[in-house]
């Protein structure tokens, strides 16, 4: 575990219309850490995850201002090439989406559309991403059967694979265990644990106990303000802010 | 291929097709307008040909105007009978299930049907009764052509009144009759008013419905019995004359029909866009 | 105790109940009944010649009692098989424009263009037909037609009046652009965001996206699209009737003249009851049309249906 920051996330703001739903929000993500972002309903979490990759620019009516630096490099630039930062940080949604393919072509998809074709090479990618989602042994004597006749525990695994199949440096997570079963979403939450030792990964939840679970570096956001930051153990022990302590509390939603 | 060139290659592709579409829109509107508007007069506008209409110079097109507007108006009219207790059975009252699916699949197939074909059976229809080619036998065409019209866009305005609307009067005691009458059309109305003015639309253009069933005539309509003369027809028997001044008839009858047809278009899309302003969601 | 109003009320709800049910299976019946009507009128001619026989048969001389069909069915297969190939691509491509690229505004303004271009009446467009598309053909692409690509049989004219297939189909064309861009929009558009923005975060380009994951899960309602527009088409009288020629013969190429089974109809309606079985005939042409619609309405029907449910 390294000490350096990857990204560094400088005076963001994002309004969707009229209402503003990220403010001047400067904070930076350590390097192959988890980090969680916390925060009751409403408070711009999911909005701030997503402006990591540009995501949150799909979105009809948003507008985006200030600065995301990722390697050196402010990634709202509009010269740079948002494929390419998209293939570099990846998203793992809170409702599985698997694409109309097979579980194979799923997990292919990723590095078919940057490039590779080659049917040895996207066999062994195929291979190695399963197995780092824990589906590998379930799914290996099925590869061509379609994706969506997988339980969903297994298709939010599917998703992990596919992500990881594009040799990301960071993965967002987004709720990505609020709509499984308490197994399924164990089973996820081990592969985060595991995966954090060569990803960073920066994950959403409204689940406080899960935050404490997994978390390395806490982000509590309210109202779409940063409200406090810093080592989950300071954040969770001893909170500087009131607000912190009363979402901490319970007293908060 | 470079996957951003690609991109853009059919991004130019796509944005090409719909100018291509818009400009074709434009240029139709332009050759009715270009061609209409010289031949557009007051005389044109309220006269009747005179010396026939296929070979007469003098005149104007009041036949056909007034024609067009009583065989979409009574239609229009009667095709409204017809739907509402339909849409109404298939929104509140709805008790077999059977009859609702084989309905809606009548109503899909109905709605594919070419006009031609109701031109046909009105006229089987008029055969049958004993009737001639008439204002009567036009409407009925007509309405038959603008039923499943009817019905498909009040149930979508019927569709969007919320369950719990309905519900509510229920709870008050209301029969499904009352409920119907006096809520569900009621918050429906102005929507239910705009598919009307939409069907208006349909029928006023149409030629191949009122081909067989219609007739054509110099004079105004003065009863139900008589054939009577309508603007898709006016154009459609007026443009191959040798006879310049009535082809001159032609184009201002296209005008006039384009015209109206805009009108009512854009007209039911202020309306509908207007009173769902304030629908909550 | 029901009251005397009360039971007033509940019989007038019965009443109205019944005669609702009443109208809608006269609604549901319709069709059989269009089509008894129909069948009823060309009894004189099937009762000589059964259908098959008339779809088969190539010769049409009223006046000598020959009614056959082939050539109106086969011209409609012209006139109507190039009108779609020329209609689809500039469709699908922009109905995908709509869907998943136009800002809002945009794909507002352009709906609402193209619901105009809806609205317009069937004679406005053959009026544009004879006035506009008519002459282009016959100055400009016979002549060079002729000139370059002379050797391909299906593309040289002996026709020099422009009045053809050609003209007939691109007027067709354009007027069932409306009804299958409107109808894949919205199969593109009930492809739920969750998908999209699956593939996008993987770093796909939004084409790439579109044509990977957005085209393949709404293929069958594109498809179904289509079938409904080749329906639309296939029943269209009067613009393509006043272009196309009408000339009963089978084109061997696209300058030829056709003469589509609806324009039969509505063309000799006025001859229809001097000549013995003409009526019978034009009739029978009706009711053809009206089986071919309602088989293409149910596959489309299923199409659709399968689409949403693989949407959703």
């Amino acid at each position: 575990m390294t000490n350096e920051t990857l990204i560094q996330i400088r005076n963001l703001n994002v309004t969707y219309g009229s209402q503003q739903a990220v403010q001047e929000v400067s904070v930076d993500i350590p390097a192959q850490q988890i980090t969680a972002i916390i925060g009751p309903s409403g408070c711009g979490k999911t909005t701030l995850l997503r402006s990591i990759s540009r995501l949150v620019e799909l979105v009809d009516g948003v507008r985006v201002w200030g600065e995301v630096i990722f390697e050196g490099q402010n990634i709202y630039d509009p010269r740079v090439d948002v494929t390419e930062i998209r293939k570099r940080i990846g998203l793992l949604a809170q409702r599985p989406f698997p694409l109309p393919m097979s579980i194979y072509e799923n997990v292919a998809y990723g590095p078919h559309i940057h490039g590779i074709r080659k049917r040895q090479e996207l066999d062994a990618i195929v291979e190695k991403q399963l197995r780092a989602a824990g589906l590998w042994d379930e799914v290996q004597s099925r590869l061509h059967a379609p994706a969506s006749a997988l339980s969903i525990g297994q298709q939010q695994r599917l998703c992990l694979a596919r992500g990881l199949a594009v040799e990301p440096e960071v993965l967002l997570c987004d709720e990505a265990t609020s709509a499984l079963d308490p197994i399924s979403a164990q089973r996820i939450e081990d592969r985060l644990l595991e995966l954090k030792r060569d990803y960073t990964i920066v994950l959403v939840t409204h689940i406080l106990r899960q935050a404490r679970r997994l978390a390395d570096y806490v982000i509590f956001m309210y109202l779409g303000e940063l409200i406090e930051h810093g080592p989950a153990e300071q954040v969770f022990n001893h909170p500087r802010e009131a607000r912190t302590r009363a979402y901490l509390q319970g007293e908060l939603y | 291929m470079n996957k951003h060139f690609e991109e853009r290659l059919f991004v130019g592709l796509m944005l090409a097709s719909l100018a291509f579409i818009v400009g074709v829109l434009i240029l139709i509107l332009a050759t009715v307008l270009i061609k209409g508007l010289p031949a557009l007069n007051l005389a044109m506008l309220t006269q009747t040909p005179r010396g026939g209409y296929y070979l007469g110079k003098e005149g104007g097109i009041l036949n056909a105007i007034t024609g067009s507007l009583a065989l979409a108006g009574g239609a229009t009219l009667l095709s409204c009978l017809m739907a509402l207790p339909v849409v109404l059975y298939l929104q509140v009252f709805a008790k077999n299930a059977r009859l609702v699916e084989l309905a809606r699949l009548s109503l899909d197939v109905l709605w594919g049907v070419p006009s031609i074909v109701y031109g046909a059976f009105g006229f089987t229809l008029l055969l049958f009764l004993g009737l001639r080619a008439s204002l009567l036998g036009g409407i009925i065409a007509l309405a038959l052509l603008e039923l499943p019209i009817l019905v498909r866009a009040m149930e979508e305005v019927m569709l969007m009144i919320p369950f719990d609307l309905k519900e509510a009067s229920y709870a008050l005691g209301a029969t499904r009759l009352e409920t119907s009458l006096r809520v569900v059309l009621r918050q429906a109305a102005p929507g239910l008013f705009t598919a009307l003015l939409l069907a208006f639309g349909r029928a006023i253009g149409d030629a191949a419905a009122v081909l067989f069933t219609a007739g054509y005539t110099d004079r105004l309509p003065t009863s139900l019995l008589r054939p009577v003369a309508s603007l898709p027809l006016a154009v459609f028997f007026q443009l191959g004359t040798p006879v310049p001044e009535v082809r001159e008839r032609a184009y201002a009858s296209a005008l006039v029909l384009t015209v109206i047809i805009l009108i009512i278009s854009l007209g039911a899309r202020l309306l509908s866009r207007r009173l769902t302003k304030y629908m909550i969601r | 105790m029901t009251g005397q109003r009360t039971r007033w009320r509940l019989r007038l709800d019965r009443l109205a109940g019944r005669v609702m049910a009443g109208m809608t299976i006269f609604a549901a019946s319709l069709v059989l009944l269009i089509g008894l009507g129909l069948l009823a009128r060309s009894r004189p001619l099937l009762d000589i010649q059964p259908l098959g026989e008339l779809l088969t048969a190539s010769t049409w001389r009223p006046l000598r009692g020959e009614f056959g069909f082939l050539p109106f069915i086969v011209g409609t297969l012209w006139v109507t098989g190039l009108g779609m190939v020329l209609a689809v691509p500039p469709c699908l491509l922009s109905a995908i424009y709509l869907a998943e690229y136009a800002p809002r505004r945009v794909r507002d303004a352009a709906k609402t263009l193209i619901d105009l271009l809806a609205g317009i009446p069937s004679v406005v467009f053959g009026l544009w037909g004879i006035l506009v598309v008519v002459p282009i053909i016959r100055d400009f692409v016979t002549p060079w037609a002729n000139t370059y690509l002379g050797f391909i049989p299906l593309l040289r004219s002996d026709n020099p009046t422009g009045y053809g297939v050609l003209a007939g189909s691109i007027v067709l064309a354009v007027m069932i652009f409306p009804i299958i861009i409107s109808v894949i929009e919205e199969v593109l558009r009930a492809v739920p965001d969750g998908l999209r923005e699956a593939a996008l975060a993987l770093g796909a380009t939004r084409w790439q996206m579109v044509k990977g994951v957005v085209l393949r899960r709404s293929l069958p309602g594109v498809i179904a699209a289509i079938v409904l527009g080749f329906s639309r088409a296939f029943g269209e009288t009067m613009a393509v009737m006043m272009v196309v020629g009408n000339v009963p013969q089978l084109p061997r190429s696209l300058f030829d003249a056709a003469y589509p089974l609806p324009a039969l109809i509505a063309n000799n309606y006025g001859e229809m009851m001097s000549i013995p079985l003409y009526d019978a005939a034009l009739l029978a042409a009706a009711l053809v049309l009206l089986l071919i619609v309602l088989l293409f309405t149910i596959v489309a029907r299923l199409m659709l249906l399968r689409a949403v449910r693989r949407a959703t």
